[in-house]
């Protein structure tokens, strides 16, 4: 492909040093066997999941992605209160996370002194460091609890409003509901967002902020003007890569949200996601009910996989044509 | 007002470059827009603080010889005892995964910067490793409890830590691959033209090379591996009492017995759990802290 400015220890110079040809054939089958692992996993995965998946996929057919009743041991099986529950509460996550994340690339990167870019990268850091079960027990013992009081609040206030108060409804009273989730899930994918923006950013070409200061722009008209719509693109990525992120976390959410097979517009109400019934409810499962739980891992994974892949797609794409003209 | 207008007549005409020739509304903003972004630090600052401080008030009065070494109750309402069990589980299961994913992800990491390079199925195993790193580890869970627990006929160690070596594989191969790039094509060469065959150079000249930044990567893959909490979950059974055999018999970790003791409503399993967060944060520190130290310290040789 790249013929000329390939290394010069490619195939056919070392055919005429004429060394090492059985050596370097083991070696490099070796190495593509083990590469190759990711696909033969990812396959399998995806086999291995439907087929043991099969029976309550067959026995559920298209309701199970559209029926909102979930009674395995009467084979009902129909997964759309977890599905809404994931959109929900990764929507809430989003619209959290995706400000202060950008906000804090945005400081690293352009505002913050020297002396606090590192100490602030630091942070983040360790933000993502948090086995998730930790700001799962957190979550459930702190933040859960404090949360009716401040949820009971907002009820009273803006209940009465016709669209707001359908949306921040009579909280539950364990405070266990899609907002807790919601919120714990958006400090967990901060960090992910934050990274990608950074590396975002980074691809902004020097010269078009220095145009834009020339032409007397304030720091912010220069990031409004030449930062943010130059990186658009990879925004959208980073935060399609937060939502999966949030879309698969299970641990903090199993603890916090409630475990109610519900779909309301109630925020402050329990629910569930697809990823937290499957461990609530592993552990007294058994026959075509693990086969119902393994069959939402199924539509898990799928759904995860695709935003991942259209994700990744999306940020290359910006940082080719950003270092494209940045050249 | 004269005052003010007459001026730039009556001078010649240069335009003030100075920040008061910037409108009032204009610099506000941009004053405003300042105090809104770095507010936003504050916004990871405050759960990070929130967490760290309640996970060590909570955890520390737990923490004693005692309860990193005696068996977990059976009973969730009994007061006392100990983690001992979950502390050798997670050290166990992680190390197992890491032995099986940092070879294999070094290795894949060898095919895609020394071989594999633009081809398309470099491309293709590029892509599926950043596809794999966004698979939901529940779902890696539940594939290894279908292909190994389903097979075997029991939960074991060895199912979780078959599971967090998945999860740990692709971040493997793309750190490792990273720091592989970094080495500069003349070692390479200059092995080449001492007559060294590839499979030499790579392991003798390049990977000695990039070893920091791979141990750090790897560090780092290890770290995120040990609190993993959802596929130890469903693989791993569950146990009282320390087991060495990875292959027969239940295990525990310290991230499922914070799962399990989070939900009772029970306050000695609750402050087990907090008991649990504060060692399992420590041991994930330390590799976190390892793996920067060594990146920083020994990152001048990869240039």
């Amino acid at each position: 492909m790249t013929s000329l400015d390939s290394s010069p220890d490619s195939s056919q110079d070392r055919k005429i040093i004429g060394r090492g040809s059985l050596g370097d054939g083991v070696f490099k089958a070796t190495v593509t066997s083990a590469a190759a692992l990711v696909l033969v996993t990812l396959g399998l995965i995806l086999v291995a999941s439907v087929y043991q998946a099969w029976p309550a996929l067959k026995h559920a057919g298209i309701n199970f992605v559209i029926g909102d009743r979930w009674v395995p041991h009467e084979m009902i099986f129909g997964a759309l209160p977890f599905i809404f529950g994931t959109a929900v509460t990764s929507i809430i996550a989003l619209i959290f996370a995706v400000p202060i994340a950008i906000g804090i690339a945005l400081f690293t990167t352009e505002y913050a002194p020297k002396w606090l870019r590192t100490p602030a990268i630091t942070v983040i850091d360790l933000l993502a460091a948090i086995p998730s079960v930790v700001f799962g027990l957190v979550g459930i013992l702190v933040v859960a609890p404090s949360a009716f009081t401040f949820y009971d609040s907002i009820h009273n206030a803006v209940g009465s409003i016709p669209l707001l108060g359908t949306l921040f409804g009579e909280p539950t009273t364990s405070g266990r509901t899609f907002f807790t989730a919601g919120i714990i899930l958006a400090v967990m994918i901060i960090p992910i967002v934050t990274s990608i923006s950074r590396e975002v950013f980074s691809t902004v070409p020097e010269a078009l902020k220095q145009a834009s200061y020339a032409l007397g722009s304030t720091r912010w008209e220069m990031i409004k003007g030449s930062v943010l719509p130059h990186s658009f693109g990879g925004l959208v990525g980073a935060s399609m890569l937060g939502l999966g992120r949030a879309m698969g976390e299970t641990i903090a959410v199993a603890l916090v949200i409630g475990g109610a097979t519900q779909i309301t517009a109630n925020l402050f109400d329990s629910g569930n996601t697809m990823a937290a019934v499957i461990v609530q409810q592993w552990g007294e499962s058994s026959g075509v009910h693990t086969a119902g739980l393994v069959g939402i891992g199924v539509v898990l994974f799928g759904i995860t996989v695709t935003i991942n892949l259209l994700a990744r797609v999306v940020v290359r794409r910006t940082e080719a044509r950003m270092r494209g003209v940045g050249a | 007002m004269s005052l003010l207008t007459d001026q730039p007549t009556s001078s010649s005409p240069e335009p003030d470059l100075t920040s008061r020739g910037v409108s009032l509304r204009r610099r506000l903003t941009n004053h405003a827009t300042s105090v809104v972004i770095a507010l936003a630090i504050l916004a990871a600052v405050i759960p990070l603080g929130l967490v760290v401080y309640q996970v060590v008030s909570r955890g520390s009065g737990m923490i004693s010889l005692d309860f990193l070494n005696w068996d977990i109750p059976r009973n969730y309402r009994r007061e006392g005892a100990g983690m001992g069990p979950a502390v050798l589980g997670t050290i166990l299961i992680t190390g197992a995964a890491a032995l099986m994913a940092i070879p294999v992800g070094i290795a894949g990491a060898i095919y895609l910067n020394e071989f594999g390079k633009n081809k398309p199925l470099a491309k293709v195993i590029r892509t599926m490793a950043d596809v794999m790193t966004g698979v939901p580890s529940i779902v890696m869970g539940l594939f290894i409890y279908i292909v190994w627990v389903l097979t075997t006929g029991k939960q074991s160690g060895f199912a979780g830590a078959l599971a967090l070596a998945c999860l740990m594989l692709p971040i493997v191969i793309r750190s490792a691959e990273e720091m592989l790039k970094l080495v500069p094509d003349e070692l390479r060469q200059a092995s080449a033209a001492l007559g060294s065959p590839q499979w030499k150079t790579i392991l003798t000249v390049v990977l000695p090379s990039a070893a920091s930044g791979i141990t750090s990567g790897s560090l780092l893959a290890v770290a995120r591996a040990a609190g993993e909490t959802a596929p130890v979950v469903v693989t791993i059974g569950i146990a009282f009492s320390p087991n060495w055999n990875l292959f027969d018999g239940g295990n525990t970790t310290l991230a499922a017995q914070i799962y399990r003791n989070a939900s009772m409503a029970f306050e000695p399993a609750q402050e087990r759990a907090w008991g649990a967060a504060l060692t399992l944060i420590a041991i994930v520190m330390i590799f976190t802290l390892a793996a920067r130290f060594i990146a920083s310290r020994y990152a001048v040789k990869e240039r």
